[in-house]
């Protein structure tokens, strides 16, 4: 499957050539081995899943991903070129955008002001055009109010729009950084673990959205996840890692039939 | 039937309204709808073009006159747009409750064979894909919001921006059929259908025709003076009677503006951005107002506090006599002017109710504290009693001759007279036709002469010749020991504790009277919150015995004013509980309009009821629930039983 230029998902979408790619990655940190190794690619469109139980790796791969940590060994192309050591912002510039397991909020700040941030790297005009409120500065703030505004109708966030986040209840936080990430177009959108701590409802809302902002902006997305049943559903390919290693990869149907899958990390099947 | 007043021929149907406000009130606001932050307005000019383009939409998808269109989604524009673009066409609009399950969704739209239905988005779509096959007919979707649909299959699925472009592409070749569609519009024709969801039984299409809409309207506008340049905001679900009258008769009529809030949850904040001064809400609404406003004045400081207690008992002295134009002292109305300033006034404006001109309230009693707190305020608050088969109006309250416990006197074109059973008939230009595909129950309801009966027991106050309902007449009963049983007035007296948001009152045919109650999780949350008292749910905050208490004394306290009614003194509650859940619709307990279905209840919750009359102290019982998404589960309790103290009734006969 890695070898196809394109695919077509079962649903009926067709996933284009690879938006990012890695190649045989190692991350260590000091003597312990925390990715060994690893190489798979995310296609344009698709959503990819990255799973595997707690101490795996997943959340330093997604560090990875998003040029947080840069691997020992390995390397990541990112649209077909080679990355290099990135800061944080440039990473974010080039169109990654991400959400974080323990949520990175601004808490006082409302749910409008917190995503509004994400459309910092959309803003061309500078810090004194801002202060004076003189010519583009104006026309760009209500440029990028629109595009919020958009992803607050979205998300159906409306009542929250002026809440400080911190008043909010962990599910709808989990939305207002969701609508961050999205404010800043992103051409890759990582997700770390975004149904983690949620009750039944909550992660039928959170898969909804997801489904609907790759349905509906295209968004390449890539999230790591464990909960087997949400990413069974609304994953098109799936990576499976183990101990910093990548035991499996492919379709959800695929994964859950690779029994090295089955032995490491779902169990012994029972009948 | 009477003499019936004709309308003029350039105004007997909406879609001649729409060209006359287009060209009349051209550039004054006719909808408005606060999408992404901000309100987006849309003049009458700009609706007739976006109702035209619309109904040239449907005419290319083959809607013909006469089909029914089903329309579910929340209050906005485009529904109501949509209703105006099938009456052009000659096809009738049919709001459903777009909360209803898709079981009872299915009822419906196969019960009036729509060939159409217009909905909202994705959710309300996959609701009618999933009952398509209960509705032979329905050949086409229609759905405004386009999100997470753009996967399904669009042979029978049409976004609603589609079919307006199709509507502007195709105008040249349709345009002269749509206009003689319009002209071919007659009075009697069908104006639209609406379900009464009804306390007992299926719901009942009911049919209602151009000259019943529009000479309501008109009555009713001239009644309250409404004019172009007032407001209204459109909350209330639109399959409902009086959302049509308010949001769409009414707006064509007089050509006022009608704003959509942004989603119900924001209902409050939009409701102070536009600050309406025509108003209308049920007594539920008031009271939940009410108590979050004590609620807050809780937490307020010392100071804040002790002048909000000051103003209002001023305000409540003189406030409704000055609303009245009595006459008032010099120095009481000096010190309502400085109450106004610091308290009425910004008070009235957090509620969004400063500029509210004409404002009413329906459907239940309202609690005369309730009533009297918004009318000391300087709020035109009055009541009406109405009714779907009416077009809404029987009787209304008017200017100046407000009060609590009554609901007024005959609207304007109506007729009211009571039977000799006490039951309440009417006859107006507003009477429906007929329900749909049910003669039997048209017969029942509405005789040759066109009169209607209520369902209502009620009678005339002598000393004001208003209207006084005393509860439904079917309601109304005997008790073993043959005194008169009337469940709804006690529950009224009951429902008016904050803390006390629904309750059902049992007694019909024995010895004494026991009651359901369901507790105010909002109320009875922050008092819990206040006291330090822990809870997980609503169930363990319902079962908590200081609650059970502070409903006891409730309960106790109404049985002593229920003492002092001549007729109905045997309605005391001995004996009652709390439920371990709130009724609800969803479970068929309530109707779509939040009314107690009793049948239903006294069915479902018969181990309760036999717990309450042979004595026991608990009685375990577990319930099928129904969630929103339609699927079930059960919860279980155990519920304690209470005794109330009741007051004697020949102790009070004798003292008389």
């Amino acid at each position: 499957m890695n070898t196809m230029e394109t695919y077509t998902t079962p649903d009926g979408r067709t996933i284009g050539g690879p938006v990012m790619e890695m190649k045989n990655i190692t991350l260590r940190f000091g003597g312990v081995v925390a990715i060994k190794d690893i190489s798979f690619d995310i296609r344009e469109g698709e959503i990819r899943a990255i799973i595997g139980p707690n101490g795996a790796g997943k959340s330093s791969m997604l560090n990875v991903m998003n040029g947080f940590y840069h691997p020992q060994e390995g390397e990541v192309f990112f649209h077909g070129k080679k990355r290099g050591p990135l800061r944080p912002y440039q990473i974010a510039e080039q169109g990654v955008a991400r959400t974080f397991q323990n949520i990175a909020l601004f808490k006082g700040m409302s749910t409008l002001d917190n995503i509004m941030c994400g459309r910092l790297t959309h803003s061309k005009t500078r810090f004194l055009s801002h202060l004076l409120w003189k010519g583009k500065a104006e026309a760009e703030e209500s440029a990028n109010r629109e595009k919020v505004e958009k992803i607050i109708d979205f998300l159906e966030i409306q009542t929250i729009r002026k809440t400080p986040v911190g008043r909010l209840p962990y599910g709808l936080q989990k939305r207002v950084e969701l609508g961050r990430a999205l404010a800043a177009e992103p051409s890759l959108l990582l997700l770390d673990e975004p149904m983690a701590g949620m009750n039944v409802e909550e992660k039928e809302d959170m898969s909804r959205f997801i489904l609907d902002v790759n349905d509906e902006f295209g968004t390449t997305i890539a999230l790591i996840e464990h909960d087997m049943g949400v990413v069974m559903d609304i994953a098109d390919r799936v990576v499976v890692m183990d101990y910093g290693k990548k035991i499996g990869d492919g379709t959800p149907a695929e994964v859950l039939a690779n029994q090295d899958v089955i032995d490491a990390y779902l169990g012994v099947a029972h009948d | 039937m009477a003499k019936m007043e004709v309308l003029d021929v350039s105004l007997d149907s909406f879609p001649k309204l729409l060209a006359r406000n287009a060209t009349k009130f051209g550039n004054r606001p006719a909808y408005r709808e606060k999408e992404y932050g901000i309100w987006q307005t849309w003049t009458w000019a700009e609706v007739r073009a976006e109702v035209e383009a619309l109904a040239l939409g449907f005419l290319g998808l083959g809607m013909e006159k006469g089909d029914h269109v089903a329309i579910a989604g929340r209050n906005r524009p485009h529904f109501y747009w949509s209703m105006l673009a099938a009456q052009y066409v000659g096809a009738v609009p049919v709001p459903v409750y777009q909360d209803a399950v898709a079981e009872e969704m299915a009822y419906v739209l196969d019960h009036c064979s729509a060939k159409f239905a217009i909905v909202e988005d994705q959710e309300q779509v996959d609701k009618i894909l999933e009952i398509e096959e209960q509705v032979p007919g329905l050949k086409h979707v229609i759905y405004v919001d386009r999100r997470g649909l753009r996967k399904y299959d669009h042979t029978t699925l049409h976004a609603f921006a589609t079919i307006q472009e199709t509507g502007r592409a195709k105008h040249d070749e349709y345009q002269p059929e749509l206009d003689s569609r319009v002209a071919a519009a007659a009075p009697d024709d069908t104006c639209v259908m609406l379900y009464t969801s009804g306390t007992t039984g299926r719901p009942k299409g009911v049919v209602m025709s151009n000259y019943n809409m529009l000479m309501t309207a008109k009555n009713s506008c001239e009644f309250d003076n409404l004019n172009e340049t007032d407001t209204v905001l459109a909350y209330l679900p639109m399959a409902w009677v009086g959302d049509f009258i308010f949001s769409v008769a009414q707006a064509m009529w007089t050509g006022f503006c009608v704003a959509c809030p942004e989603s119900p949850e924001t209902m409050q904040h939009d409701l102070r951005e536009i600050g309406p001064t025509y108003f209308f809400a049920p007594p539920r609404f008031f009271e939940g107002l009410l108590t979050s406003v004590m609620i807050r004045m809780e937490d307020a400081g010392d100071f804040k506090r002790k002048m909000f207690h000051k103003y209002m008992d001023h305000a409540k002295k003189v406030g409704p006599e000055l609303l009245d134009g009595k006459l008032v002292s010099g120095s009481d109305r000096l010190q309502y002017l400085i109450g106004k300033a610091l308290v009425y006034g910004p008070l009235l404006n957090t509620l969004g109710m400063s500029k509210v001109r004409v404002g009413y309230t329906a459907g239940e009693a309202i609690g005369p504290e309730i009533f009297e707190f918004y009318r000391s305020l300087g709020i035109n608050l009055k009541q009406l009693y109405g009714q779907t088969e009416a077009c809404v109006y029987i009787t209304q309250q008017p200017d100046g001759e407000v009060r609590a416990d009554t609901v007024g006197v005959p609207s304007p074109g109506v007729e009211v007279q009571i039977a000799d059973s006490g039951e309440v008939f009417y006859r107006s230009p507003g009477v429906f036709q007929e329900y749909y595909k049910n003669p039997e129950s048209t017969a029942d309801t509405k005789d040759a002469e066109g009169w209607v009966a209520t369902g209502d027991a009620g009678f005339f106050d002598t000393d004001t010749g208003h209207l006084r309902i005393i509860d439904r007449a079917k309601d109304v009963g005997k008790m073993a020991g043959g005194a008169m049983f009337a469940p709804k007035f006690v529950e009224n007296k009951l429902k008016f504790y904050p803390d006390i948001l629904e309750c059902v009152v049992f007694g019909n045919g024995r010895d004494n009277c026991t009651a359901f109650i369901n507790i105010d999780l909002t109320a009875v949350g922050n008092w819990a919150e206040r006291n330090n008292i822990a809870y997980a749910s609503y169930q363990e905050l319902a079962g908590h015995p200081k609650v059970l208490d502070s409903i006891q004394s409730h309960v106790e306290a109404v049985n002593k004013s229920v003492a002092m009614d001549e007729m109905l003194s045997g309605c005391q509650i001995h004996r009652f509980l709390i439920l371990h859940k709130e009724l609800d619709a969803d479970d068929g307990e309530l109707t779509r309009t939040r009314k107690v279905r009793r049948v239903v209840i006294e069915d479902k919750f018969k181990v309760l009821i036999d717990g309450l009359y042979d004595g026991s102290d608990n009685v375990f019982i577990e319930t099928e629930v129904t969630y929103e998404d339609g699927r079930k589960g059960s919860i279980s309790a155990t519920l304690e039983l209470r005794d109330a103290a009741v007051v004697p009734v020949n102790v009070r006969m004798a003292a008389e």
